[in-house]
């Protein structure tokens, strides 16, 4: 077991010109699941491959431990690698595929023998060893190939390349699971790779994005929902993806479209006036009844004040009296079930907020959304500098109700998507 | 219940079979289910009348009329011939099978059979190691591969009779560039036109130049079709370049070659014009492949019924073995 450090490594299939992946500095630290997320082409695969050996990167030194591997070839590191699909030596026979890796490296009869069946014991292999490795089903054959990587006493990591995309979405339940129970029994760290958030939210105890070939965050999965630090995050993780308004900083406060929002409190410092995006999760968008806007009552008040108990929780209606919010019209109701998805405009921009399945509103309805404090950030060029704050003072503590429960919600939220 | 529908379903046969069937490959819900829709066809009467109408097979009229005309009546021709002596247009007379007979019987024939037969064997012993082995050296990506293809796919498209030309000059021991370095360099005294040994040799020689290329060509293509994460995982698993090829391209080169040894039999089995270009089926009987013995009997002495009776068992000969290579190389290994 050792850490897999990256040092500057970057790739570029075309001498240069473009970089599959940019020059970047990673540790994998040993024994852990990292769940590596990206959208197609973001180069997941290329840096699996350079870590695997199949490819050498162009720039940047790879370490196993304290080992240096950059040259190595593929066979000389300890990296187990399982493909998109099952990759097997097809006309041979269960036993013999998880035998050949051993057999390769000229490990004794009684050694092989050993191994393959502690390894197919743990993977529950034991009754198909005698049979043909191309007669099982798809989900058992990624199990074999799983089996070919950790027979290997001396398997630092296993790759896991959207191992399940082939894989019957039922099945592919109990498989993660299966590969969760063998990571906590063999302790091997898992690179996994993905472009489906559940997978990835659910597998890893670090989920890393991967963006353009780079890394745009890494943390673990509620850090990742809750603070995002690139936009591409906000919207890859979650469903539906967050929110994003483009607005204004001037002298400190954040405007959208003319109201006031809130303070800007920069990452690092203040931040400079100019244009700005806020990125804030539905989960955290509060609608709050249309009765606090100047010219507005009658009807809207109901509709509206229904949904607060239950869902929005204790605080909203203290903190919705406070600071009204944006003015937005609601242009549609999505009813999903365990919660609605209200579609909303604002200065031309588009605002869903989740609430609770028992919120009414209405199409047409004109109403404010207001974002939870800490959790609507600020965003220039897509990455992330600062928060939207509340405006002094007027906004205390009581927020930790809701916060609290939107915490607890997004797991459903995200399992339902 | 389920039984009972079952058994009522017992004379709709293709029914039941398809049930089962499903049943085998889905759950037993599939065989209920069947079961379930019997009662629907107790009206007997009424699905009998519904399959008389049989006008459906006038859409495979166009397939009968060209097979026709591009198979079976130049065949039945042939059959024609066979079982007549004909003197004359006029003057002929059915013999039956005795043509069959004598020609079963005739030890020429016989010759020319295990000769070609030999031949065939041969060609395939060869060609087959010998292309995979040139496709599994060509280049996979780069500039090498449109030159190695080209390279590779020459002799191809040469014209059969001038490959006979080419051989026939090139092993030909006074100004043969070939036959003369056999001769005059490496000392050995070679002459196709009388040894026997060096015309089938040279004859030999000449098919596997002419098409190798061909299996090559087909196994390239196997191989290029092989996905990159096959290799990948040969080369974490450790394995050496020959357990590559015996582990991951042999096996998965199945489809190919089952094609290339078909293509390579039937050719190779009705080989004519190279060789009677280069030796005439000599020297002596040496290089008389049935092909070669066939058209003699059928153009030279214009013994057309021999000669019919002679081709319909040649052409049952490569129907049946290529029958047989075809089963069997695509049951084994399953």
């Amino acid at each position: 077991m050792a850490d897999i450090r990256l040092e500057g490594v970057s790739h570029s299939y075309d001498g240069g010109r473009t970089w599959a992946l940019k020059p970047m500095t990673w540790t994998w630290r040993s024994n852990r699941a990292y769940a590596l997320l990206g959208p197609s082409g973001c180069g997941k695969t290329t840096l699996l491959n350079i870590i695997s050996g199949l490819i050498s990167p162009t720039t940047g030194r790879i370490w196993l431990g304290d080992r240096e591997v950059t040259s190595v070839p593929t066979a000389g590191r300890n990296i187990a690698q399982v493909f998109q699909f099952p990759v097997l030596y097809e006309q041979m026979s269960v036993y013999d595929n998880l035998a050949f890796p051993l057999r390769n490296r000229g490990y004794p009869r009684a050694e092989v023998d050993r191994r393959v069946r502690t390894v197919s014991q743990l993977l529950g292999l034991d009754g198909h060893l005698g049979r043909r490795s191309r007669r099982l089903d798809p989900g058992r054959q990624q199990i074999v190939c799983l089996g070919r990587g950790l027979v290997r006493p001396d398997v630092a990591a296993v790759l896991l390349d959207e191992p399940l995309t082939v894989i019957d979405p039922a099945l592919k339940w109990t498989l993660r699971s299966k590969l969760k129970e063998i990571h906590r029994d063999t302790g091997h760290t898992l690179v996994y790779v993905t472009h489906d958030q559940t997978e990835a939210l659910t597998f890893a105890d670090e989920v890393v994005v991967l963006k353009d070939g780079e890394i745009v965050q890494a943390g673990e999965p509620t850090e990742l929902f809750l603070a995002p630090a690139h936009e591409f995050v906000g919207h890859f993780i979650g469903s539906p993806g967050m929110n994003v308004v483009p607005a204004e900083i001037t002298g400190g406060v954040v405007r959208v479209g003319g109201a006031v929002v809130g303070r800007a409190a920069g990452d690092g410092g203040d931040l400079p006036p100019g244009p700005v995006r806020i990125g804030v999760r539905p989960e955290f968008v509060r609608i709050v009844p249309g009765r606090d806007a100047p010219g507005w009552g009658g009807p809207e008040t109901d509709t509206a004040g229904r949904d607060a108990p239950g869902w929005d929780g204790p605080g909203r209606d203290a903190g919705a009296r406070a600071a009204p919010g944006l003015q937005a019209r609601i242009t549609g109701v999505d009813r999903m079930g365990s919660y609605h998805l209200v579609h909303a405009r604002v200065d031309g921009h588009t605002l869903v907020s989740k609430t609770g399945p028992g919120s009414r509103h209405e199409p047409g309805a004109v109403a404010f959304f207001r974002f939870d404090p800490g959790r609507a950030f600020l965003f220039r060029d897509e990455v992330r500098c600062g928060s939207l704050a509340p405006l002094g003072g007027s906004l205390e503590q009581p927020l930790e109700g809701p916060l609290e429960g939107a915490r607890g919600r997004s797991p459903e939220g995200r399992q339902g998507a | 219940m389920t039984g009972k529908g079952a058994e009522e379903l017992a004379p709709a046969g293709a029914t039941v079979a398809g049930g089962q069937v499903a049943g085998e490959i889905l759950t037993g819900d599939v065989l209920a289910g069947a079961a379930r829709e019997a009662p629907g066809e107790q009206d007997a009467s009424r699905a009998d009348s519904r399959t008389k109408n049989n006008r459906a097979w006038f859409l495979v009229l166009p397939v009968v009329v060209s097979v026709a005309f591009t198979a079976v009546i130049p065949l039945m021709t042939v059959v024609n011939f066979s079982v007549q002596d004909i003197f004359s247009p006029t003057d002929r007379i059915f013999v039956g099978l005795d043509w069959f007979r004598s020609v079963t019987r005739d030890p020429e024939i016989r010759a020319a059979l295990l000769r070609t037969l030999l031949f065939s064997a041969q060609v395939l012993l060869l060609e087959i190691p010998l292309g995979v082995a040139l496709a599994v050296s060509m280049p996979r990506r780069g500039a090498g591969v449109s030159v190695a293809l080209v390279l590779v796919a020459l002799p191809l498209l040469i014209p059969w009779n001038v490959v006979g030309t080419i051989w026939q000059i090139f092993a030909r021991g006074d100004i043969g560039l070939g036959g003369w370095t056999i001769n005059n360099v490496l000392g050995v005294n070679f002459n196709y036109t009388l040894d026997s040994t060096d015309a089938w040799i040279t004859v030999l020689l000449m098919d596997v130049w002419h098409w190798t290329p061909l299996v090559a060509l087909l196994a390239y293509a196997g191989l290029r079709s092989i996905p990159e994460p096959y290799f990948q995982a040969a080369q974490i698993d450790g394995a050496s370049a020959w357990a590559t090829f015996r582990h991951i391209q042999l096996p998965r080169l199945r489809g190919v070659l089952t094609i290339a040894i078909l293509l390579r039999f039937m050719d190779s089995f009705m080989i004519y014009t190279e060789p009677f270009v280069v030796t005439g089926g000599g020297p002596g009987n040496a290089t008389s492949f049935l092909s070669i013995l066939l058209s003699k009997i059928a153009v030279g002495q214009f013994d057309l019924g021999p000669a019919g009776a002679f081709s319909l068992l040649y052409f049952l000969i490569v129907q049946i073995v290529s029958y047989v290579f075809f089963t069997v190389l695509t049951r084994t290994g399953r």
